[in-house]
C-alpha cells in the first residue's frame, strides 16, 4: 500500500512539472515577439525593458528562462516584500498575481463547495429517481429537463436568472451579484450565493443525473442484482445497497475531477456573471487585455488542484472498489 | 409417498419485444417431489432458464405474459403478490446461477452476502447470522472458512465461488434449490466436485433440486428424473434410466449421440444435430423439431402430444414414430455412422 | 391470467427474450437494425431536422443580410431612424448627453435601443438593434455561422486526432500507450475552460508563427484549434479504453497470427468496431464545442469583437440587459436550441446503434 502511495506521489510531481513546462511554452514561446517588451507594460522606458530582460533571463537559454519564471511564480506565494521584477506580476497594473489569487480564494471556495454539495445531492436524487421509474412519464420528463439543463450555456443562464430575479422586477427577490464574505455577514453571504449556486449546479445536476441513471440501468441488468432479487431482498434495499453502491463508483471519480476543476478557477463563467470576485473572475478580467501573467498564474493554480484531486480520487476508488485494492 | 413440492401445469411465458412476441416457454408440465433431483436439459433457446426464473417470479415485467400454474405447496406462484413472493425467494425456493463471478456483488465480502440472505428471512442477530454463514462455508467445503468469509468474491477461485453461492442459497434451508447451469462456467474437474457437493447437500439439507443444464453428462450423475426441452416445450420426460437407456425422441438421441463415449466404437464423425433451433417468434407449424429431424415423415406436420407411448408409465415423449421404429432407428443415430456393438 | 406489476421496472424480461431470440435470428446487419431503430425514433429525427434548419439558416446569413435586412453584421446605424408600423423610431436614443456649455456628460438617462420590430419595419431590425446600432438578427445569423464553423470544425479535428491516438495507443500498447496516456493526462490536468482561455489569449497576442504555419490573431482558426486541442482527451480516453478491450479479443489475435500488419489491423479490424461509438461521440462533441466556444467568446478569448459569435453577442448584451434584454437573451436561445437538438439526436443515435452502450463520454 505504501509503495502505491509513493508511486502515485511521484507521478503527481512529474505531472506538475510537465504542467509547468506546458504553461511556460504557452505563455513565453507561443506569442513570440519580445516578452520583455510585453512585460514592461504601458509606456516602458528602455531601462525597464533591459532590466526585465536581465532579471527574467530572456537573453539566456530557454531552460534558464523556465527556471527563472518558476522561481518568480513561487516567490509570489511567499510572504514578505518582493522586488518588482522578482514576482509574477500583471502586465497592466503590476499587481502580484499570487496575492490576487489568494484574495479570490474565499469567493471561489464559497461558490464551489456550496454548489458541489447541491449538485451531488440533487444529481443523485435525479439519477436514482429516473432510473427507478425508467420508461415512465416521470422519467421522460426528468430526462428532458436534464437535457435542457446541459444544453444551456451557464453564463447565459446566469444572465437570465439575474435579469428575471435580481434586476428587472421592482422588488427583486435576490441580490444582484457581489460577494459578501462569510466572516462579515453569514446570512448575506448565503443570500448572495443562492443564485450563483443554483446556476453552477444546474449543468452538473443534469449531467450527473444522466450518468447515474445510465449506470444504474446497466447495473440493474447485472447478474448480482438478479441474485439479490432471487434472495428475496426488498426492492428498496436492492436499489440502495446493490445497485446504487456500485453505480456511484464511477461518479466519485467524475465528481473529484469536476470539483477540483471548479475550485481551481473553472467556475470562471459563473463568477464573472455574478461579479463574485474569485479566482476565475480574476482570470476572466485579464483576458480582455490579453494580460497573460494572471491567466498563467490561475492556470497553474487550477492544474495543481486537479492533479492533487486526481490522486485523491484514485485512493478513494481503491477504497470503494475492493477489486482494485493493492493487496 | 413423497411430498409433492412443485407442480407446474401448462406454463407459458411470452415476451413482447420490438420484433414480435417471443414464445419462450410454450406449455411445460412437470412435478417435483421432496428429496428428488429433477434435471432439465436443453440447448440455448429451449426455455429452460426462463422456466426456472419464472418459478421464482423473476421474469415478471410489463412486457411479459404468463399462462398456466406454478403450484408450490398448493399455492400458485404466478398469481402471488410480489411481497409474498419475496418471502418464498431465498427462503423456501433458492436459486444459484451459472457464473458465480458475476452473480456475487463485487463490493461486499462473501460473508456479508450470506448474512444478508439469512437476515432477510430470519430474525437472528448479525452475530448469529455471521456464525451460521461461516459454518455454511465450512459445510460446502471451503477451507479456512472463518477467514475466507471476510474475503471478496474476486479473491475466490471459480469453484470456490460457486460453493459460496451454494452456501448462500442453502442458508435459509429452502425446500427447493434451483441450479441454473451451475457447472457450465467451471473446469471439468471442478464440475464433478460441485455436482457431488449438490448431491451430498441434498441429503444433509433435505432439499429437492432442479438442475438445469445443456449437458446430459451432468444430469447423468445426479438426476432422478429428466426433462428434455426444445423450443419452449417438453419433448421427453422420464426417469434417468428411461431417458438414457430407452430414449424416445430424436432430439434426445441427438443429445446423447453428441457425447463422445468411451464404451462404444469410435464413430467416424461425431454426431451433431443439423440446423439451428427455431425462432421463438415464428414457430414452425407441427412438430417443432421437424426441420432438424432426420426421421420426419408426413404425420409430423401435426404437433404430437406429450404422452406415454412405452411400457414404463412415467416415460412421456412427443414423437409420432412408433416405439419399434424408434428403437430400430435410434441406435444408428446415437452412434453416428458406426454400428452399435452392444 | 395473471398480469402482476413489478416494483422494479427492469429490462430483464426483454434481455432474456433477446437472448433466447438471438439464437435464431436471421442474419441482419447491425447497421440495418440500427437504422430501423433510429427511423422509429421520431423525436431524434425531429431534433436532427431542427439542427439542419439552424445550419441552413446560418449559411444563408449573407442572403438574409442583403435581401431582407439590407445591412451587414458590422454596420452601425447609430444615427438612423427606422419606420416601424408607419411610425419613425430612432435606432439609438437617449444615453449620455453632452452639454457644451458646462462641458459635462449627463449620464442619468440610459440608452434606449430599438427593440425587435418583427417584420413591421420591412425586414430591418427584425430582432432589434444592439448598443452600437447593429442589426441583431443579422449578427445572430453571422455569429451562428462562425459558432457552427468553429463547433463542427473543431469536432472534426478533435475526433480525428483522438481516434488516431486511441488506435495507436490501444493497438501498440507498451510505451506508445504510455506516451499517449501521458499526453491525455497533461491536457486533462487543466480545467478545460482555463486552458482554452490561456491558449486563446496567448495566441491572440501575435497569432501563431512557428513551424512554418502562419495564423493571424483574429482568425477563426485560433478558437477552432484551441477547442480541438483541449477536448482531445474527452474523446480520446473512452475510445482508448474501448480499443484496449477490443484488442484482447480473439479476432485481433487471429489477424495478427495471419500476419496482418498494424495499419491493416487498426483500420480494417479495430476501427469498424468502434465506428458507432465514434459517431455518437462526434455528434455530442459538436454540442460541447459550441458551448465551449460560446464561453470562450463571451470572455473575449475566442472570436473577438467586432466579429460576431453567439458567445460574444451575449457579452455585448450584458450591460444592456435591463433596458434591451433581447440583445443578450436571443443568442442564448439560439445556442440552447442548437445544442439541445444535437444532444437529443446524439442520444437517439446512441440508442439506435447500441441499445446497451457501455462506453460513454465520461466528462
Amino acid at each position: 500500500m505504501l509503495a502505491f502511495i509513493i508511486r502515485r506521489f511521484i507521478g503527481m510531481i512529474a505531472v506538475l512539472f510537465a504542467v509547468s513546462v506546458m504553461v511556460f511554452i504557452v505563455f513565453v514561446l507561443i506569442p513570440g515577439g519580445d516578452p520583455a517588451e510585453r512585460m514592461a507594460g504601458k509606456n516602458p522606458t528602455p531601462e525597464n525593458i533591459v532590466n526585465i530582460r536581465e532579471k527574467w533571463g530572456f537573453d539566456k537559454p530557454i531552460y534558464v528562462q523556465y527556471v527563472r519564471m518558476m522561481q518568480k511564480a513561487a516567490n509570489g506565494f511567499l510572504p514578505g516584500k518582493h522586488g518588482e521584477y522578482d514576482i509574477l506580476s500583471s502586465f497592466q497594473n503590476r499587481q502580484n498575481v499570487a496575492a490576487e489569487i489568494k484574495k479570490g480564494i474565499p469567493a471561489t471556495f464559497s461558490l464551489c463547495i456550496g454548489a458541489a454539495i447541491i449538485w451531488l445531492f440533487f444529481g443523485t436524487v435525479v439519477g436514482v429517481f429516473s432510473a427507478v421509474t425508467a420508461g415512465k412519464v416521470s422519467d421522460r420528463l426528468i430526462t428532458t429537463l436534464a437535457l435542457i439543463g446541459i444544453s444551456m450555456p451557464v453564463f447565459w443562464l446566469g444572465i437570465v436568472l439575474r435579469y428575471f430575479l435580481a434586476e428587472k422586477p421592482n422588488n427583486p427577490p435576490f441580490p444582484d451579484g457581489e460577494y459578501v464574505p462569510l466572516t462579515v455577514d453569514p446570512v448575506q453571504w448565503a443570500y448572495h450565493l443562492i443564485l450563483p449556486w443554483f446556476c453552477l449546479s444546474i449543468l452538473f445536476i443534469g449531467f450527473y443525473g444522466r450518468v447515474l441513471r445510465s449506470n444504474m440501468l446497466d447495473v440493474m441488468n447485472e447478474d448480482y442484482v438478479r441474485t439479490a432479487r432471487a434472495k428475496g431482498i426488498a426492492p428498496r434495499r436492492v436499489i440502495l445497497k446493490h445497485v446504487l453502491r456500485n453505480s456511484l463508483i464511477p461518479i466519485v471519480s467524475l465528481f473529484g475531477l469536476d470539483f477540483a476543476a471548479v475550485l481551481g478557477g473553472g467556475a470562471i463563467l459563473t463568477e464573472t456573471v455574478f461579479s463574485l470576485k474569485g479566482v476565475g473572475w480574476y482570470a476572466a478580467q485579464s483576458v480582455g487585455d490579453l494580460d497573460l501573467p494572471p491567466i498563467m498564474g490561475v492556470t497553474l493554480y487550477g492544474a495543481f488542484f486537479i492533479v492533487v484531486f486526481s490522486a485523491l480520487v484514485d485512493f478513494l476508488y481503491a477504497f470503494l472498489d475492493p477489486r482494485i485494492r493493492p493487496t | 409417498m413423497a411430498e409433492r413440492l412443485l407442480d407446474v401445469k401448462g406454463l407459458k411465458v411470452r415476451f413482447a419485444t420490438e420484433d414480435g412476441t417471443v414464445h419462450a416457454v410454450d406449455g411445460v408440465d412437470f412435478e417435483l417431489d421432496r428429496g428428488k433431483v429433477l434435471g432439465i436439459v436443453g440447448e440455448s433457446g429451449s426455455g429452460k432458464s426462463v422456466t426456472a426464473l419464472t418459478i421464482l417470479g423473476l421474469t415478471r415485467d410489463r412486457n411479459t405474459r404468463f399462462e398456466g400454474e406454478v403450484d408450490y405447496k398448493g399455492q400458485n406462484l404466478l398469481q402471488m403478490s410480489e411481497s409474498r413472493l419475496r418471502d418464498v425467494r431465498g427462503n423456501e425456493i433458492a436459486m444459484i446461477f451459472q457464473d458465480p463471478m458475476t452473480s456475487l456483488n463485487p463490493v461486499y465480502n462473501v460473508g456479508d452476502q450470506i448474512v444478508e440472505a439469512i437476515m432477510t428471512h430470519e430474525g437472528t442477530t448479525k452475530k448469529d447470522a455471521r456464525r451460521r454463514a461461516v459454518e455454511l462455508l465450512r459445510q460446502v467445503g471451503i477451507p479456512n472458512a472463518q477467514q475466507r468469509a471476510s474475503d471478496y468474491p474476486h479473491q475466490f477461485s471459480g469453484g470456490m465461488r460457486q460453493r459460496a453461492m451454494i452456501a448462500m442459497a442453502l442458508s435459509c434451508n429452502p425446500d427447493v434449490l434451483i441450479a441454473d447451469e451451475p457447472t457450465t462456467a467451471l473446469d471439468v474437474t471442478i464440475q464433478a466436485q460441485i455436482l457431488e457437493l449438490l448431491d451430498n447437500l441434498r441429503a444433509d439439507f433435505d432439499s429437492s433440486v432442479i438442475l438445469i443444464t445443456h449437458d446430459l453428462g451432468v444430469v447423468a450423475e445426479v438426476a432422478d428424473e429428466i426433462i428434455v426441452m426444445y423450443a419452449g416445450r417438453v419433448v421427453e420426460r422420464g426417469s434417468k434410466r428411461d431417458v438414457f437407456y430407452d430414449p424416445q425422441h430424436p432430439y434426445t438421441w441427438g443429445l446423447l449421440g453428441s457425447i463422445p463415449r468411451l464404451d462404444r466404437p469410435k464413430p467416424k464423425k461425431l454426431h451433431s444435430i443439423e440446423g439451428t433451433p427455431p425462432s421463438l417468434i415464428n414457430l414452425p407449424r407441427g412438430c417443432k423439431f421437424r426441420p432438424r429431424c432426420p426421421h420426419a415423415f408426413d404425420k409430423c406436420q401435426e404437433e404430437p402430444e406429450l404422452k406415454n407411448r412405452v411400457e414404463s408409465a412415467g416415460h412421456l415423449d412427443r414423437c409420432w414414430l412408433s416405439v419399434d421404429e424408434k428403437r430400430g432407428v435410434r441406435d444408428r443415430t446415437i452412434s453416428g455412422e458406426a454400428r452399435d456393438v452392444a | 391470467m395473471a398480469e402482476p406489476a413489478t416494483e422494479l421496472s427492469l429490462d430483464s424480461a426483454a434481455l432474456l427474450a433477446a437472448e433466447e431470440h438471438e439464437v435464431a435470428i436471421v442474419g441482419r446487419s447491425p447497421w440495418y437494425l440500427a437504422w430501423r431503430r433510429l427511423r422509429r425514433n421520431y423525436i431524434a429525427l425531429v431534433a436532427l431536422a431542427v439542427f439542419f434548419l439552424i445550419v441552413l439558416a446560418c449559411m444563408l446569413a449573407p442572403v438574409y443580410a442583403h435581401y431582407v435586412a439590407h445591412t451587414g453584421p458590422n454596420e452601425t446605424h447609430v444615427d438612423e431612424t427606422v419606420i416601424v408600423s408607419g411610425h419613425p423610431k430612432p435606432v439609438i436614443s437617449g444615453g449620455a448627453t453632452y452639454d457644451p456649455k458646462t462641458n459635462t456628460f449627463d449620464t442619468s438617462q440610459s440608452l434606449i435601443i430599438l427593440g425587435p420590430t418583427l417584420w413591421h419595419a420591412n425586414g430591418r431590425f427584425v430582432l432589434g438593434a444592439d448598443n452600437l446600432g447593429r442589426d441583431v438578427a443579422v449578427r445572430l445569423l453571422y455569429g451562428g455561422l462562425n459558432s457552427l464553423k468553429i463547433g463542427i470544425g473543431s469536432a472534426l479535428i478533435c475526433t480525428s486526432i483522438a481516434v488516431l491516438l486511441a488506435l495507436l495507443a490501444g493497438f501498440f500498447g507498451g510505451w506508445v500507450d504510455w506516451i499517449v496516456t501521458r499526453f491525455f493526462d497533461l491536457i486533462w490536468a487543466f480545467p478545460v475552460l482555463l486552458l482554452a482561455i490561456a491558449l486563446g489569449s496567448a495566441l491572440s497576442i501575435n497569432g501563431f508563427h512557428h513551424f512554418g504555419i502562419a495564423i493571424e490573431p483574429g482568425s477563426l482558426w485560433i478558437p477552432t484549434l484551441v477547442i480541438s486541442y483541449v477536448l482531445i482527451p474527452y474523446v480520446g480516453r473512452p475510445l482508448r479504453g474501448q480499443i484496449l478491450s477490443l484488442r484482447e479479443k480473439e479476432f485481433i489475435e487471429a489477424a495478427v497470427g495471419q500476419g496482418a500488419g498494424p495499419i491493416r489491423i487498426m483500420f480494417s479490424d479495430l476501427l469498424p468496431n468502434v465506428i458507432s461509438t465514434i459517431l455518437v461521440f462526434f455528434t455530442l462533441i459538436i454540442a460541447t464545442n459550441i458551448l465551449t466556444e460560446a464561453g470562450l467568446s463571451f470572455l473575449g478569448a475566442g472570436v473577438r469583437l467586432p466579429d460576431p459569435s453567439w458567445g460574444n453577442l451575449i457579452a455585448t448584451g450584458q450591460d444592456q440587459i435591463v433596458t434591451a434584454p433581447w440583445i443578450a437573451l436571443i443568442p442564448g436561445i439560439a445556442i440552447v436550441l442548437t445544442v439541445l437538438s444535437l444532444n437529443i439526436f446524439g442520444d437517439g443515435l446512441r440508442d439506435a446503434l447500441d441499445p446497451r452502450a457501455k462506453v460513454r463520454i465520461e466528462h
